[in-house]
């Protein structure tokens, strides 16, 4: 599924929900979402740089989810130490694409240079189909994913993004000197 | 000090303060049943897990302390599983503990093995496999802070055969380490001070404010607290059903229970009102109506602990997360200031005698029976109300005789009435009478119960026996499935379906009597309070009084389900005169 947004108005939320890294807290969070009727759009889940808590990054439409409950009900759960709400003008995100793609012999060149064109990476070449990655802004991975479409997709694999707020200037500043930001 | 995590278990048990448990044994929980023999804690032996759950959660009601149950692993923890959500709907603390097969099998199938922490995710506070026995005492001690702090609940500690068998060595986790080890649990206990004034402010300017008290109240112990307020301000207030008994029925600012079967004054004030004083309180469907019609010129001050309850339904003016008792008196000394700094309180004199005016027009009302019909439940409970020794506490299961109850009582004490409120579990009323019992054995506990009700859980009559907690069991026997039979009635074009049960299978009395109780049969209303006399006089064993009372009676006034509350049924007498209640 892919969302996407126009530059003033988000249609999508993106919960940033940092958890103790204990067993079960995925299902908890998972579990609250479905109880209450909430829709996830992508879910990714990874430890931080202190192995005692992960982070999951949640994202939901605007449309069927009161964000504010969403983040009221999230913090309910014991296990849930900080949410943060990322505007997504005001954070960067990252989402990492695997395709393999059907070719044959007349097209694999333009599938090569597709590829190239955005940046990603061949990871496998075969007779009939290829593998290829990306990572990017999740934008730019729908378009990619898009125009692979037309060539016949054996099996695509998206994470679901990730995302941290985007440093202003200040705090790009006290990041480079060393300060906590 | 080395020990096994059965005797951790224990031992952590008894350090929480413990005094009483409530369960029933089995494979894997087995190892905890032997140092139990050896504890300071009383263990009471149920006929049903279920019975273990909703004891547990009476004892708690009553005595604000955690209510403790204990049952093995698999079909036991299922069991648990419905007093487990009520008492996480109700706000009940509490603390189940679990068997669960041996951490190698875990995962296989094995016997009387069962997801039991999945199971109870969403229907407790928190819960947890323990996986270690080092871990036990930790597990313990978070179990009961996270049951008995902020918005109370229930958890659960799921502990595998081997863990019980194990050994250790036993440390006590000081309060800082509880806390450490929860960094993302942190209620909010103080209201915020902007809001406390505004509040304060809003307060002194409504000219129809009305307090809308819950069962955060309760929960908070505030009720001298809301007595102050009230009596300060003048206010008059309504309390929910699991707030009755927060504020004496006997005040004269006290107007009931408001909502779906709520009196006429109670649900109409808050209708009418311009200034909602909503006190632990979440706005539950019962007492809206159809949301987008409840009190709609009202503005709202919430004071909640739980911030996920502000705006869920109905989005507050002043919202103020915290604890309720300490909020309230925030609020007095508020008011207080503001008072004594030249500020007045707006003149409601006219809303006070509208509210008396309805009081006057449309007070609960039935028709008593004529010579030779049928008993009236509410006549039944009058008579029960009228006898009672003082401090008695009520208990009810679910359905018409549950909202009888709350009508025709009088609650004058904090703590005197147990029910289930927002699961609505019938079979609710026999266990949770047996804990509240056990709790304060001081105290006379009636239970009232429908024979639908009653059928459910009757078996644990059985536990009271045994173990001589001498509650008291009216069952209002109307030989059906009453509200669903008032629904079906009013709703349903009179079409019956499924609601008849049996007036003589089984017989209440020989099966009372079977039980180690002794049994009564009312059918007449000369027969009520010669029973009722001979049940409150015995106190040495249970007492179940069968009453035999009209099938056709319906519970009113009655909002019906989706509609507003303007909308209410008055009782047929009241109907005419409804145009009054603007």
């Amino acid at each position: 599924m892919s969302v996407s947004s126009t530059p003033n108005q988000p249609t999508y939320h993106i919960l940033s929900v940092l958890v103790q890294n204990r067993p079960g807290v995925l299902a908890r969070v998972s579990g609250l979402f479905a109880r209450r009727g909430y829709n996830i759009f992508s879910l990714a889940v990874a430890p931080t740089e202190d192995e005692a808590f992960s982070r999951i990054t949640v994202v939901v439409d605007v449309e069927s989810t009161p964000l504010e409950q969403v983040v009221k009900q999230l913090f309910k759960l014991i296990e849930v130490v900080k949410i943060s709400e990322l505007d997504p003008r005001r954070s960067v995100e990252r989402e990492l694409l695997l395709a393999t793609v059907r070719v044959t012999p007349d097209n694999r060149g333009q599938v090569v240079e597709l590829t190239n064109i955005f940046e990603g990476k061949i990871l496998a070449v075969g007779v009939e189909a290829v593998t290829v990655s990306l990572d990017g802004n999740p934008d730019k991975i729908d378009d990619f994913e898009e125009l692979l479409r037309g060539y016949g997709i054996v099996e695509l694999q998206r994470t679901g993004r990730v995302a941290l707020p985007k440093l202003d200037r200040e705090a790009r500043l006290r990041a480079v000197q060393g300060k906590s930001v | 000090m080395k020990m096994t995590g059965a005797q951790a278990l224990i031992k952590a048990l008894e350090m929480e303060g413990t005094e009483v448990m409530f369960g029933l044994p089995g494979g894997c929980i087995l190892p905890a049943y032997d140092p139990l023999l050896d504890s300071s804690i009383r263990h009471i032996l149920v006929r049903h897990e279920q019975g273990a759950g909703h004891m547990a959660e009476g004892y708690a009601h009553v005595t604000g302390r955690p209510g403790v149950a204990m049952v093995t692993s698999g079909p036991a923890a299922t069991n648990m599983v419905t007093p487990l959500c009520d008492a996480y709907m109700d706000s009940i603390p509490m603390v189940c503990i679990t068997g669960q097969v041996s951490t190698s099998a875990i995962g296989t199938d094995a016997f009387q093995e069962c997801d039991t922490v999945g199971i109870t995710r969403s229907v407790t506070k928190h819960n947890e496999l323990v996986m270690s026995a080092a871990d036990l005492p930790m597990a313990v001690r978070q179990a009961f802070h996270i049951a008995t702090t902020g918005r109370p609940g229930p958890t659960l500690i799921d502990i595998p055969k081997d863990v019980l068998q194990n050994s250790m060595e036993w440390h006590w986790p000081t309060d800082a380490e509880v806390i450490d080890s929860l960094p993302g649990y942190r209620p909010t206990m103080k209201g915020h001070p902007r809001m406390i004034k505004e509040a304060a402010r809003l307060i002194l300017e409504s000219e129809r404010p009305i307090l809308y008290v819950g069962g955060g109240v309760l929960k908070a112990r505030a009720a001298e607290a809301l007595r102050e307020l009230a009596e300060l301000t003048q206010i008059h207030v309504v309390t929910t059903l699991m707030a009755r008994g927060a504020f004496p029925d006997s005040h004269p600012l006290c107007l009931g229970m408001p909502g779906m079967h709520g009196t006429a004054s109670a649900t109409t004030a808050m209708q009418r009102s311009d200034l909602l004083i909503a006190l632990g309180a979440r706005f539950d469907d019962r007492i809206t109506g159809k949301v987008s019609e409840f009190a709609q010129e009202a503005k709202i001050i919430h004071v909640d602990i739980d911030p996920a309850e502000q705006g869920k339904v109905r989005r507050p003016d002043v919202p103020i997360v915290g604890d309720c008792r300490l909020v309230i008196e925030e609020i007095v000394k508020a008011i207080r200031d503001l008072l004594s700094t030249g500020n007045t309180q707006a003149d409601t004199s006219v809303w006070k005698s509208r509210i008396s005016g309805w009081r006057e027009q449309f007070p609960l009302q039935y028709e008593p029976s004529e010579p030779g019909e049928a008993l009236k439940p509410q006549f039944c409970l009058e008579a029960l109300r009228d006898s009672a020794p003082e401090d008695t506490i009520l208990i009810s299961g679910v359905g018409q005789h549950q909202m009888w109850s709350s009508q025709y009582w009088r609650f004058e004490k904090p703590y005197t009435w147990v029910n289930s409120g927002g699961l609505g579990t019938m079979g609710f009323s026999v266990p949770a009478a047996i804990g509240a019992k056990v709790g304060r054995p001081e105290a006379t506990v009636w239970a009232i119960d429908g024979d639908g009700c009653f059928q459910m859980t009757a078996q644990e009559l059985v536990t009271a026996s045994t173990e001589r907690i001498p509650v008291k069991v009216a069952i209002l026997n109307n030989s059906y499935l009453g509200m669903v039979r008032q629904w079906q009635e009013m709703f349903y074009e009179e079409r019956y379906s499924e609601v008849y049960l049996s007036p003589d299978t089984p017989d209440f009395v020989k099966w009372a009597e079977a039980m180690g109780c002794v049994g009564i049969r009312v059918d007449s209303p000369e027969e009520v309070q010669p029973a009722i006399d001979k049940a409150n006089s015995i106190d040495d064993r249970p007492v179940v009084v069968d009453f035999r009372v009209a099938a056709s009676e319906k519970v009113f006034p009655m909002v019906p389900a989706g509609f507003g509350n303007d909308d209410l049924l008055l009782p047929p007498s009241q109907m005419a005169r409804k145009e009054f209640l603007r």
